[in-house]
């Protein structure tokens, strides 16, 4: 079998060998529904949930709080993190807060958000924007600063203007980090979007994960969670195609940003 | 000989790094003539890279002056070109874009700078690479890149340093050649480091030897061989005899770059 063979043949081995542990278990044990489902269960729960359109109001509710909290936290990280670079003053300014807000754990601000923006699709954007907006904001300036100086020699020796040196010498040469930022604040922002919803809202995959709760529902606890799973990786899948396309001259960082997480 | 062009009147940088202070240049004197080829030769660490920073504007004496046309350098000017140690390309520009820098920087006519680094890409033979990416070519290529890109702009004063140390026997002695062609033809003022004693002697009018860290003049010598200087001239016992003179200068000197 070739590589390539292997690296999809492989994984879905253990994916049956853990299902196939799974039904087993259940039977052998006598685990009752209400604990852990069959995963029959959790495929007729899927079924209903995107086949009859229930899910459908929630996956699309947190996909639009994750897209735009996540467009908005990192754009306006990566402009802030430009600012803060190429300003000593910014940086002045700014530098304590920074530092003091990126300790503090973001989703502890939840409740404070609701209160502010309200139960509905606002404060999960502004949620998402302020967990994605750190690991963006630190991996910009530190991939701004990371600009070899012998780059910034040569351009400074053919007389570019600061302007050219940003968009031409220091944004290119941060792209490698800036992904990663990207990377990082794609499971961060999810992480936001599901606490915003645990703490108030009326629509969401985290609600519907709380509102199963209560009866007891694990099948569609389950296949809200493999939901957000989806959600996860094909944001993430997508960022890794940008920065493999993108920074294409950089292969070492292109298939090496593992997420690392807060 | 005709006017004084660059003039160094006892030059010194200090730099302060986490194990204390190095003095790279300590009162080092040196002048080049308007149109002359002078090439800068010295061990290892001497501070050779730091005197064509501080000619080509990017960093200031610690001590002395520099002038250039009888002006303090106060910074990087558009008609020097500068050719560096390391290819120094973007990664992410084509080899045709990294020859076109200056151009787009210095806002000069564009069609007649691509129509430049096209020409020049073929003196330095890389036509066939215009379209490949630095990260797809091998040391001595992008280290051609460099210099083809230090003339694109046509500079008045041509600043090298040690572009040939990468270059192999071969592609090196047609690269010298070709320089002296251009310097030649163009009437140019360059100041050319190198390490190797044959290639200063071969391209030179006049050769300064600097000594070991912190950087002096110790010599200062005028190559007389009739140019155009061809292949054969390495061969003729002046030229070995200019060579063997310096050679002997450098048993003192230990290592070179
Ligand atoms: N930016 C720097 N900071 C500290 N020391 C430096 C720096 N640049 C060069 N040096 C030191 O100054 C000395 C001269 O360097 P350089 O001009 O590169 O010498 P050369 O080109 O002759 O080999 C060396 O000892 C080097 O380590
Ligand atoms: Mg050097």
């Amino acid at each position: 079998m070739n590589e390539r063979a292997k690296a999809i043949v492989y994984p879905l081995v253990t994916l049956f060998v853990l299902l196939a542990v799974w039904v087993v278990a259940i039977r052998v044990f006598k685990v009752p529904n209400f604990i852990v489902p069959a995963p029959e269960a959790v495929v007729a729960s899927l079924r209903r949930g995107y086949v009859d359109g229930l899910f459908w109001k929630h996956f699309l509710f947190t996909l639009q709080s994750m897209v735009s909290g996540y467009a908005l936290g990192c754009s306006l990280a990566f402009l802030l993190g430009c600012a803060f670079a190429e300003s000593k003053t910014v940086e002045r300014l700014f530098y304590p807060y920074v530092v003091a807000l990126q300790s503090m754990p973001k989703v502890a601000l939840a409740p404070l958000i609701i209160v502010w923006f309200g139960f509905e699709l606002a404060s999960k954007v502004v949620m998402v924007a302020l967990v994605c907006f750190f690991p963006m904001f630190i991996n910009t300036v530190v991939g701004l600063r990371q600009t070899n100086p012998a780059l910034l020699d040569l351009m400074h020796a053919f007389s570019a203007s600061r302007w050219e040196i940003l968009l031409r010498i220091k944004i290119p040469s941060a792209a490698g980090h800036v992904f990663a930022g990207l990377q990082i604040a794609i499971v961060l922002g999810l992480i936001g979007a599901v606490v915003a919803e645990f703490v108030s809202s009326t629509r969401g995959l985290g609600h519907l994960i709380n509102a199963a709760a209560v009866n007891l529902e694990t099948d569609v606890m389950f296949a809200a969670l493999i939901s957000l799973s989806v959600l996860g990786v094909a944001g993430s899948l997508v960022i890794r195609m940008l920065h493999a396309r993108i920074v294409f001259w950089d292969k070492g960082t292109a298939t090496r940003t593992e997420t690392a997480a807060e | 000989m005709s006017e004084i062009l660059l003039r160094a009147q006892g030059l010194g940088v200090t730099y302060a790094s986490a194990r204390g202070e190095v003095k790279a240049l300590e009162g080092l004197d040196a002048v080049l003539h308007q149109g002359e080829f002078l090439s800068v030769l010295g061990p290892s660490g001497c501070g050779k890279s730091t005197l064509l920073k501080i000619a080509a504007g990017l960093l200031n004496p610690s001590a002395g002056r520099i002038t250039l046309a009888g002006k303090p350098i106060s910074g990087p000017r558009p008609d020097v070109g500068i050719v560096f140690q390391q290819p120094t390309l973007l990664p992410w520009q084509s080899t045709l874009d990294n020859v076109l820098l200056p151009i787009r920087t210095l806002r000069r006519d564009r069609v007649r700078g691509r129509a430049r680094a096209l020409e020049l890409l073929q003196l330095v033979g890389l036509e066939t690479f215009a379209n490949h990416y630095p990260g797809e070519l091998s040391g001595g290529m992008q280290q051609r890149v460099g210099i083809a890109r230090g003339l694109v702009h046509d500079p008045t004063l041509l600043l090298m340093d040690e572009p040939f140390a990468a270059l192999d026997a071969m592609t090196r002695e047609h690269m010298m050649l070709e320089l002296q062609r251009i310097w030649m033809a163009a009437g140019k003022s360059i100041v050319f480091i190198t390490h190797s004693i044959p290639e200063a002697v071969f391209l030179s009018d006049r050769i300064v030897v600097l000594s070991a860290r912190p950087g002096r003049t110790i010599r200062d010598l005028a190559i007389d061989l009739p140019r155009p200087r061809t292949v054969a001239t390495m061969g003729e016992a002046r030229f070995n005899a200019i060579c063997n003179d310096l050679r002997s200068l450098f048993t003192e000197l230990v290592h070179f770059d």
